[in-house]
């Protein structure tokens, strides 16, 4: 039904062009992955070779459901895993062969939910974020603090520095966490499934000010996510996986077709687009099948 | 933000290091014998002055000879333990964590008992045992602890449980095969006990050992900082968390080690220590280490004088005293995570 709409232009040629000219952070090319109980059994899991590039700026996200190899990729891009074969660079360097620290200098990830086992201050949580950069034991100089207030700030929770993060609530915290990974000053902010848990209000809130930070700091952003609906609305462009194998690349509108997505999440849905030129996509309750 | 300074961390310590001393002279003056503050003033002058041949007799027996030995053991045991327990409560991700409770305690006194058994004229046997019997320990409670790969905190708990109560019982009988048999024995193994003094020719691996095991878990504190927040945030902050694992295990069972082959298994100061210390300087692990191993120290000390003097003349093992103080914690810390 949708194949009409999908040749919409979703972005202005305008916007497009500029969006091509900027720098390309990531450059993720035919990157593979294998796990195995040990390196003589068979493999458990494999992702096949996957590609697509994050400009700065850019807002990525992978989109799949469950085991379809996102939090692999994400663990490829964060340099925590080599690729069994291919390439992952950030500005030219394999993300896989940097050291720790450099590493940490150059790449923020921000996990699902970061549990905190002490009573620690959410201005200190933050500071973290200036370890990488750190010498010896660390002690915090007055250029970490002020990148940490700035932080803070960039998320809107300046008045939570001197809050236990336990008492905040799961948006607060997940700005917190956020705020963290900026104190980072990283080029590259990885989301590993950051909505989980949150309201739907605080979804949106957050997903608008990571636009707002991609654009204001030059970060590449890329966000796993199974939540259709948010990926159509905020990413530039979308990778979509399925049982470890890479669909299509694209944006979202170039990416969101019916067939295909549903046959990826074993939903029936419709897809339609906005008035903004992004695509919809609406769920049916199975029932309404069965019936006919 | 109140980001910790090398000012603040330098005061606390210097602080708690009066505050130890205070109680080191408290300790020196209690006891079945009443000793004067200004007497005990004025002779430990003459010792920094180097005029030690001018004390009385008595005083050199019952101060330096029984006191001191016995309150300088107690600042080594408060002081090892309760390091290698907030160390081991950072790597397990659990607050319940102390060498006691996990069983490396026991593992230790296996391991020295085993020793001695094993090679009785051989005196550096004993500590030998005990950091190898400690290492073999908290690898299989951290291994019985793990369940899907991750660290489950009850299950952690059960294992270190049931392996304490596992290795006392070898203790007890390896202790009936030791020369002698007496039921001290199995009191200092099981209770813990400052009253037998560290052999002489083994004061500077205990000294050195104590000195080397903190300080090389201080070289991870921002480490442990993070790996408070997950192993992989670690890792993804730049933490080179193999390297920290490896310094931190080896290091916290050589400090268990340290105790239990000094003092027997004295329980909880692993836990209590340093709980008390974050609530009274925060979590941060830069301040924790140092102000944990200064507060075990002072401790053990009070601890040890309540143990001489509660009941004296006779004396209770002070493994029994930091026991009645620790279990209510114990429960209370349980409970407090479970809601």
């Amino acid at each position: 039904m949708s194949v009409r709409e999908i040749s919409q232009p979703t972005h202005s040629n305008h916007e497009l062009s500029a969006r091509q000219q900027a720098t390309v952070r990531l450059n993720v090319e035919q990157a593979s992955f294998a796990y195995a109980a040990n390196a003589q059994a068979a493999p458990t899991f494999t992702l096949a070779g996957t590609s697509f590039q994050a400009r700065e700026r850019e807002l990525v996200a992978i989109l799949g459901p469950n085991a379809s190899g996102k939090s692999t990729l994400l663990r490829l891009i964060s340099g925590t895993i080599a690729p069994l074969s291919g390439r992952v660079e950030l500005d030219g360097q394999e993300t896989s062969r940097l050291d720790p620290r450099t590493r940490a200098q150059r790449i923020a990830v921000v996990h699902q939910e970061s549990s905190i086992l002490y009573a620690a201050r959410a201005g200190d949580f933050v500071l973290q974020g200036r370890y990488p950069y750190g010498r010896a034991l660390r002690l915090a100089t007055s250029e970490d603090v002020a990148i940490a207030r700035n932080a803070l700030a960039q998320v809107g929770a300046e008045h939570l520095a001197g809050r236990t993060i336990s008492e905040l609530s799961g948006g607060e915290k997940q700005r917190i966490i956020l705020a963290r990974a900026l104190a980072q000053q990283p080029r590259l902010v990885l989301l590993d499934e950051p909505t989980l848990h949150l309201d739907i209000g605080a979804q949106v809130e957050l997903l608008e000010r990571l636009r707002q930070l991609a654009e204001e700091n030059k970060y590449a952003v890329v966000v796993v996510t199974h939540e259709l609906a948010l990926a159509a609305e905020f990413a530039d462009q979308v990778v979509l996986l399925h049982h470890g194998t890479c669909l299509r690349v694209g944006t979202p509108a170039a990416v969101y077709q019916r067939e295909l997505l549903e046959q990826v999440f074993e939903a029936p849905l419709d897809v339609e687009i906005g008035p903004a030129g992004r695509p919809r996509v609406h769920l049916h309750a199975r029932r309404n099948q069965d019936s006919t | 933000m109140r980001p910790l300074t090398l000012k603040r961390l330098v005061w606390t310590c210097a602080a708690l290091a009066v505050v130890l001393l205070a109680c080191i002279v408290l300790a020196l003056k209690l006891g079945a014998v009443p000793v004067s503050v200004v007497d005990l003033v004025v002779n430990l002058g003459r010792v920094a002055i180097g005029q030690s041949d001018q004390l009385p007799t008595e005083y050199r027996l019952i101060i330096f000879d029984l006191r001191l030995p016995r309150i300088l053991l107690g600042v080594l045991v408060g002081t090892a333990l309760s390091v290698s327990g907030a160390s081991f409560q950072a790597m397990l991700r659990n607050p319940l964590a102390d060498p006691f409770v996990l069983g490396v305690s026991s593992g230790a006194a296996v391991g020295s008992v085993l020793g001695t058994l094993i090679a009785p004229r051989f005196a550096f046997i004993t500590p030998l045992g005990a950091f190898l019997g400690a290492l073999a320990t908290i690898a299989a409670v951290y291994f019985l602890g793990r369940r899907d790969g991750q660290l489950d905190s009850t299950t952690l708990l059960l294992g270190g449980v049931i392996a304490a109560s596992f290795l006392s019982a070898i203790v007890m009988f390896l202790t009936t095969q030791l020369a002698g048999r007496d039921l001290r024995g199995i009191v200092f193994w099981l209770m813990g006990d400052l009253s037998t003094p560290i052999q002489p020719g083994l004061q500077w691996i205990f000294g050195v050992g104590l000195l080397a095991g903190i300080g090389a878990i201080y070289t991870t504190a921002p480490d442990l900082n993070l790996l408070l927040t997950g192993e992989r945030e670690a890792i993804h902050l730049g933490v080179d968390v193999t390297r920290v694992k490896l310094v931190v295990y080896v290091s916290a069972s050589l400090l268990t080690a340290l105790a239990v082959s000094a003092s027997g298994t004295i329980g909880y100061i692993g836990l209590l220590v340093p709980h008390a210390v974050r609530l009274l300087f925060g979590p941060d692990y830069r301040l924790l280490i140092p102000a944990s191993a200064l507060c075990g120290a002072i401790a053990i000390v009070l601890a040890d004088t309540l143990a001489r003097t509660v009941a004296a003349p006779t004396e209770l093992p002070v493994g029994a005293m930091t026991a009645m103080a620790g279990a209510p914690v114990f429960i209370y810390l349980l409970r407090r995570g479970m809601r």
